[in-house]
């Protein structure tokens, strides 16, 4: 089971839950990003890329469900204006064992942070800057092109 | 050939307009090509695309690097590279 999401609308966790449960394994691993509040952000807003998004979020779901033989694959993630504390992203595994589901959970947070065309601006008082892309994203998701050992 | 513009995030805001369509030459195969045409069609656009190396792209919602041939592509988006998450 695969479930995409691209949304204005707050992430419910316990709706999400319950579909990677359903799902039936013995194991759900998740990941929730927040939007941080730490150096002074006071809003956050997501623009993205309507349609090429939920075909590219899609991509990583489908890669990481054949990789782990996963029973279920989640990417919730929202759009528009949000607040610190808010939940920007959500990602679920389930798998028959724990191991499969936290690689998998890495795997599609780190695999759409640098395939999925999200763009972050932030406000910081009257300011706002566009989030710069980071090397470690392109580090973190290209742990998983490597052969496994 | 017509070719429906898409741009994103800072390029968006520099160009002034979030898409666009447009009939570049036959002189114009790859996208790298397109930029540079695009680039001589006003300041903004010329200021969006000053620094190639911050541009990414996609082709007909495919990204691709920017030397890929445009063929007969009908949608090409240009914009940064991707903050999600």
């Amino acid at each position: 089971m695969i479930h995409i999401s691209v949304q204005q609308s707050p992430i419910d966790i316990g709706a999400e839950m319950t579909r990677a449960e359903v799902a039936g394994a013995g194991a759900v691993a998740t990941f929730t990003g927040l939007v941080r509040a730490d150096d002074g952000v006071g809003t956050l807003e997501l623009e993205h890329y309507p349609g090429a998004t939920e075909a590219s979020l899609l991509k990583v779901a489908q890669g990481a469900v054949e990789r782990w033989s996963l029973s279920a694959a989640i990417i919730v993630h929202r759009v528009g204006p949000m607040y610190p504390g808010e939940r920007i992203v959500f990602v679920a595994a389930t798998a028959a064992h724990r191991s499969a589901a936290l690689e998998a959970c890495a795997y599609l947070i780190d695999r759409l942070k640098t395939d999925a065309p999200f763009w972050k601006r932030e406000t910081r008082g009257v300011e706002a800057s566009w989030v710069e892309a980071r090397d470690g994203d392109h580090v973190a998701a290209a742990r998983w092109d490597k052969p496994k050992v | 050939m017509t070719i429906r513009m898409v741009y994103f995030a800072w390029v968006r805001e520099r160009i002034g307009t979030g898409e666009e369509s447009v009939e570049p030459p036959a002189s114009v195969v790859t996208v790298a090509d397109l930029v540079d045409w695009l680039a001589g069609t006003s300041s903004g656009h010329a200021e969006a695309f000053e620094n190639r190396s911050r541009l990414r792209a996609a082709v007909d919602q495919d990204f691709v690097p920017l030397d890929t041939p445009i063929g007969t592509a009908r949608e090409i988006a240009i914009f940064p590279p991707v903050t999600g998450g």
